[in-house]
């Protein structure tokens, strides 16, 4: 489909685990991110779920081009990241942003807020002084920020106001595509929702794509269209967020809902309470990579891997317990 | 009936600054009472006063901070009137807390064996093979595989999971009467934080612990407690049974809370939000301290600070909503 705005395909990444200062030998890869595809349409959310390890962070500095992929390609509006040079290169910059998890760490505190949010901009457009402030006021209040907050510096703000700052910055360029990479974990309840708000506010007003990544079930199924639950590197179900809601399929995704806390004490809920732990990317279980972990588990699980498969429109699983077994 | 283990009457902590000009009431007025194996979930913002409440009971509290007014009855006795001596005695044995990040309650330089012998020691004054059999018997009580080998190793060679479960062993391993865990699951994935809250339940039930939650997660205490205290800038706005709290909250902050997280089942398409920020407790606003953000706040509200009015059977609020009702 060419309507996409990011296509990634058989995205890999392996890091080498090596032995020796001097004379490196490789002794292993951790397969971080191994094989894995899907799409990000225009003004969509994408979520990305999965426990530590899994890959999504991995996944998301591909395509801030923070890490180089192993294999596998990024497509950007119908071309290949990898390829891009020179004002290309540039274009893509500007098109894909980020908001990161923690705003106490990824505003410079020596830095006014207003030069904060104009930075993007500075670099990359020849705005007069003028034209800048301008811009900086009109993002501000967008955010739901006075407009005195340009002259002050990050550390007088909440941790609330400091992620709006950064989602402030992060519109500065009108980006098509904005990596939100555990936007609300570290704020306060009450603060959260006004963040999830202003969020879906924004993709509104201008059709902005969000890939989430996120470990918050509740919160990832309330802001996306189509989620991807990843274990291990591997995206073992990819589903609408209705799909998903209603019918979760792969045992890794129901032990994820399973595990979600209840909203009401009364909530009666399927208790998949999956035992162990996550294995470690070095050593990745044989077959199915969640075998060892799953209540369903079958002998071809730990022989055989399995493939995303389509069971409806626009859902796919990976599980042995979905394919027809001839 | 079961016997109350731990009460709180009127507890104020209070921070000074070093000349004394600037008071910071970080616990004002907290009153409960918690029976033998129930559990009671505090739940707050940060800065709300929900972990200086809990060092209030242990007396654990920083330099600057001074408990000015209240009574801490556990087991019968005032906690407050205790010498530093006795107070050491109870903790780590009669009273006994989990902290959020493993890594940090735990020491990097002695083996999980030794970290979790030591309270057994001290207070048990248990020694050689009775010692290290509770040791495995408390490893396997906390789900840790093949126990003879893990107390032979230091915590860095464990999962996130398993430190905090081991930071559980300690913390039982004396039998205690009343645990206080304070966001015990915020470091863990969410298939862990599930398996260590089941472990949690199971090892209330055996020992009727008694059992103080201390989170920001609205979703554990519907998991986890019996009763509720909703705190907000450093007073319990509403306590209840967790039942009534979810069902019939009667404080306009509770409310927006329960709101203002998204649920699996929910499909509105909006959150509601609680607009502005918790307020600074070194500059409160007049009145009730939620006022600023209320959407049902009257004139009163700016002016007085509203006492506790009863709900209901053993629902409190303080709320001028509820005057007279």
């Amino acid at each position: 489909m060419s309507d996409n705005l990011v296509e990634i395909r058989d995205l890999k990444k392996h890091f080498p685990v090596t032995k020796g200062l001097i004379f490196q030998e490789t002794i292993g890869l951790v397969k971080a991110v191994d094989g894995v595809s899907y799409a990000i349409g225009a003004g969509e959310t994408v979520g990305l779920v999965g426990e530590s390890g899994c890959g999504k962070t991995t996944t998301m500095k591909m395509i801030l081009m923070l890490e180089k992929p192993t294999s596998g390609s990024i497509i950007f509006r119908g071309q290949d990241i990898q390829g891009l040079a020179g004002k290309d290169l540039k274009a893509y910059r500007k098109g894909v942003q980020a908001v990161f998890q923690d705003p106490y760490s990824s505003l410079n505190p020596r830095m006014r807020v207003g030069d904060i949010i104009a930075e993007p901009l500075a670099v990359n457009e020849a705005f007069s002084r003028a034209q800048l402030k301008e811009r900086v006021q009109a993002l501000l209040s967008l955010v739901g920020l006075r407009p005195g907050a340009a002259d002050l510096f990050p550390h007088e703000f909440s941790g609330g106001q400091r992620q709006r700052i950064a989602i402030a910055r992060s519109l500065s360029l009108n980006p098509s595509l904005i990596i939100l990479d555990e936007p609300v974990s570290a704020l306060d309840v009450s603060i959260r929702a006004q963040i999830m708000n202003l969020l879906q506010d924004l993709q509104e007003q201008f059709s902005v794509s969000y890939l989430l990544i996120a470990h918050d079930l509740a919160a990832v199924l309330h802001l996306s269209t189509t989620i991807a639950v990843m274990y291990l590197g591997k995206i073992v179900e990819l589903a609408t967020s209705e799909q998903l809601r209603t019918q979760p399929l792969h045992p890794y995704a129901q032990a994820l809902f399973s595990a979600a806390l209840p909203s009401h004490p009364d909530e009666q809920r399927e208790e998949i309470i999956i035992t162990g732990e996550i294995p470690s990317p070095l050593n990745p279980p044989s077959g199915c990579r969640f075998h060892p972990r799953c209540p369903f588990a079958k002998p071809v699980c730990s022989e055989v891997e399995p493939v995303l498969k389509q069971v409806e429109t626009g859902h796919q699983v990976a599980c042995h317990l979905f394919t027809d077994t001839d | 009936m079961a016997q109350p283990v731990l009460e709180l009457k009127q507890l104020q902590t209070y921070f000074f600054s070093a000349q004394g000009t600037r008071i910071v009431k970080a616990v004002d007025g907290v009153s409960f009472t918690l029976n033998e194996g129930g559990t009671l979930g505090i739940v707050g913002e940060s800065g709300s006063g929900k972990t200086v409440t809990s060092m209030s009971i242990l007396r654990l509290l920083p330099p600057a901070a001074r408990i000015v007014g209240g009574e801490i009855w556990f087991q019968g006795e005032n906690l407050l009137t205790k010498s530093e001596a006795e107070m050491r005695d109870l903790r780590g044995s009669q009273l006994t807390m989990i902290l959020q990040d493993p890594m940090m309650s735990l020491n990097p330089l002695f083996t999980i064996g030794e970290q979790i012998a030591e309270p057994l020691r001290i207070h048990r004054r248990m020694r050689g093979t009775g010692l290290l059999e509770r040791i495995k018997e408390l490893l396997r009580g906390v789900r840790i595989p093949s126990p003879e080998v893990r107390l032979r190793e230091y915590p860095h060679q464990m999962s996130g999971g398993m430190r905090q479960r081991i930071v559980g062993a300690i913390g039982i391993s004396c039998e205690p009467r009343l645990l206080i865990a304070d966001e015990p699951t915020t470091s863990l994935d969410v298939t862990i934080q599930a398996q260590y809250l089941n472990l949690l339940k199971d090892i209330q039930k055996q020992s009727r612990l008694a059992m103080i939650f201390i989170t920001h997660n609205i979703g554990i205490v519907a998991k986890m407690c019996d009763d509720v205290g909703v705190m907000y800038a450093g007073k319990l706005v509403e306590r209840a049974p967790v039942r009534t709290i979810f069902n019939q909250p009667a404080h306009p902050y509770t409310e927006a809370l329960l709101h203002a997280v998204p649920s699996l089942t929910d499909r509105s398409p909006r959150l509601w939000s609680i607009e502005g920020q918790p307020p600074d407790l070194a500059n409160p606003p007049a009145g009730c301290p939620f006022n600023p953000r209320c959407p049902k706040a009257e004139d009163r509200c700016r002016r007085e600070v509203p006492p506790e009015f009863q709900v209901g059977e053993n629902h409190y609020t303080r709320c001028w909503l509820w005057e007279g009702r």
